[in-house]
């Protein structure tokens, strides 16, 4: 499997990481170099191997649907990089 | 008693309790330790007020019981991965600039609660994201040791590296410092210090920045294999914010720490003794069970057949787990926002804050685990992945299972190298450093990493050994064991 730089651009583009045009060739050099590397596991055999969800064998723990915390919307807004009016402020979505 | 700041946590608790020194004096050494380290640049955000108010407090503590808790005026570096409420935490990224967090993390509200100091926050890679401490947005973190009288500037090992420089120069008696894939071994061996990883789940992850969810783990770093039974049973502990850490009782490891290891079944896995490996780990791995055999263990040959593919499964899992945490870097609710361009909407807005706030490894990882999650790759890759993942983990269960008690490794596969050494090598060279540490990340079991020797240039190489999963004590012990047989006692010349 290689990668050109068209996948590498929509790699980046899902990532919503902006690369440059011209960042993208070495880019898409790195990506192989690291995707070649993991090819390794395609010489082992999986068949019938449950892939893990969790490392160690435990229940997610249960608790009551109860509301325990709230009320800190200054704590919660206090690193906005733009806050107002008690609200995250962004650039206009719906035009 | 002069050089306070060159104390470990044992005798620093002990010297407390007697009343011959005062958590104020000790706070006030390290503080000057610091003050005078700044070349190493370890220390990125200093709480010089803070640390002094805590000292008294427990200085008070101190006076007021005979029962004070065990880290009880004893100052600490934390590394910026944690959380700390009201002090800069930026996990080394700028995209976490100016962030002040509103809330303490689980772990360092139990050090605090168990009276310890806090100094400040450590350096480290970006997110956790490196092995040699060279993509912190602050600078690199220069290694106090140096290879006999060069004057190189050599890497600390990474994540963890402002935590193994600040303990092996003694500007703190101990840091905290994670671990995901080996961030805390590598490290403290590059160092001639102790880290331990415990088991997954030991110590909760709430308000520590996430890098891969499930391989994250907080440990202490450390002077002494006494010093980390003490900060680990203070660092862990069931927590309900923390829906996989482990609500089992934390028990006294520093009691389990007898030395006797007569009878334990220490297992040397073959596929460890990787090719062109140096002849001088090879020597430290086969003196190191030498010692454990004289010791009273009994050493057995065990073998871990998935071993090579752990760093092509960790390379999939961890980047796919850190671009799903990562997402939230959006320049919305906390951190860096760039600077929009007119006519800019929200997709730019999310692009250019990721492409200013990231460094370049951060943003490779988190590139290679949108791809591996991406539709049509998510089984050949990830899902595989978590296969693999699943045997490596049988292949220490079946170890365990036939009364392996422990396992011996190296834990680097050499010391340290100069900074800017690797730079222009592609970056799976530089992943090669976790060959030995990350399986044990995968398969969520304790690990801890003892200096035992030197290298020809004078430079500290350390061995691992890895535990059943929640046996940290007995672990704790077989380390110490090791650690008392080696009889590491170098340190770096101070040149800074």
């Amino acid at each position: 499997m290689s990668i050109d730089e068209s996948t590498a651009a929509r790699v980046a583009k899902l990532a919503r990481i902006r690369v440059e045009e011209d960042a993208l060739p070495a880019l898409a050099a790195e990506f192989n170099t690291i995707l070649g590397f993991i090819e390794q596991l395609n010489e082992v055999d999986v068949e019938g191997v449950e892939p893990m969800t969790s490392v160690t064998p435990m229940r997610l723990k249960r608790r009551q649907d109860a509301v325990t915390d709230g009320n800190q919307q200054d704590k919660v807004l206090a690193n906005a990089p733009d806050a107002r009016e008690g609200f995250f402020a962004v650039p206009k979505v719906v035009e | 008693m002069s050089d306070l700041n060159k104390l470990g946590l044992a005798e620093a608790r002990d010297a407390l309790r007697k009343g011959d020194v005062t958590s104020v004096e000790l706070t006030e050494a390290c503080l000057g330790a610091i003050e005078g380290a700044g070349a190493l640049n370890a220390f990125v955000h200093k709480t010089p007020e803070l640390a002094l108010e805590q000292a008294k407090a427990a200085d008070a503590r101190l006076k007021g019981s005979e029962e004070a808790p065990a880290m009880c005026g004893l100052p600490l570096g934390i590394k910026d991965l944690f959380c700390t409420k009201g002090v800069p935490s930026q996990a080394a990224s700028r995209i976490l600039e100016g962030f002040l967090p509103q809330y303490e993390s689980t772990v360092t509200q139990n050090l605090f609660d168990a009276g310890a100091v806090m100094l400040g926050k450590l350096n480290m890679d970006e997110f956790a994201m490196g092995s040699s401490n060279e993509t912190s947005t602050y600078g690199d973190v220069i290694s106090p040791w140096r290879r006999g009288n060069e004057d190189t500037a050599l890497t600390p090992g990474g994540s963890s590296g402002g935590s193994a420089a600040a303990v092996a120069a003694d500007l703190c008696l101990a840091a905290t410092g994670t671990d995901t894939g080996g961030s805390i071994r590598q490290p403290a061996a590059f160092t001639g210090t102790v880290g331990i990883k415990p088991t997954y789940g030991r110590c909760s992850r709430w308000g520590i920045v996430a890098f891969a969810s499930s391989l994250d783990q907080a440990g202490p770093m450390t002077k002494s294999v006494r010093d980390a039974a003490i900060m680990l049973g203070a660092m862990a502990g069931h927590d309900p914010k923390d829906s996989t850490s482990a609500d089992i009782p934390v028990p006294d490891f520093e009691a389990m720490l007898t030395g006797d290891i007569k009878g334990k079944k220490i297992g040397i896995p073959k596929e460890y003794r990787m090719e062109g490996m140096p002849a001088e780990i090879e020597k430290l791995w086969s003196d190191g069970a030498a010692m454990l055999r004289d010791a009273g263990a009994e050493i057995v040959d065990i073998s871990l057949p998935h071993t090579k593919y752990a760093l092509p499964a960790y390379y999939v899992i961890a980047p796919a787990e850190a671009s799903s945490n990562l997402a939230r870097y959006d320049g919305v609710r906390y951190g860096h926002r760039a600077t929009l361009g007119a006519g800019d909407g929200i997709t730019e807005m999310y692009e250019k804050t990721r492409a200013e706030g990231f460094g370049h490894e951060v943003q490779r990882r988190v590139m290679v685990g949108t791809y591996v999650l991406s539709a049509g790759f998510y089984d050949a890759y990830y899902n595989r992945a978590r296969k693999v993942r699943t045997l490596i983990k049988k292949d220490f269960e079946d170890a365990f299972a036939a009364g392996v008690d422990a396992i011996l490794t190296p834990a680097t596969p050499s010391a340290a190298f100069g900074l800017g050494e690797m730079q222009d090598t592609d970056p799976v060279k530089m992943y090669l450093n976790d060959v030995f540490t990350v399986t044990v990340n995968l398969a969520g079991l304790p690990g801890i990493s003892v200096p035992t020797g030197v290298d020809a240039q004078g430079l500290p190489l350390g061995l691992q050994l890895i535990g059943r999963p929640w046996e940290e004590g007995d672990l704790l012990n077989t380390a110490y064991a090791l650690e008392a047989a080696a009889g590491f006692v170098a340190k770096p010349e101070k040149w800074w």
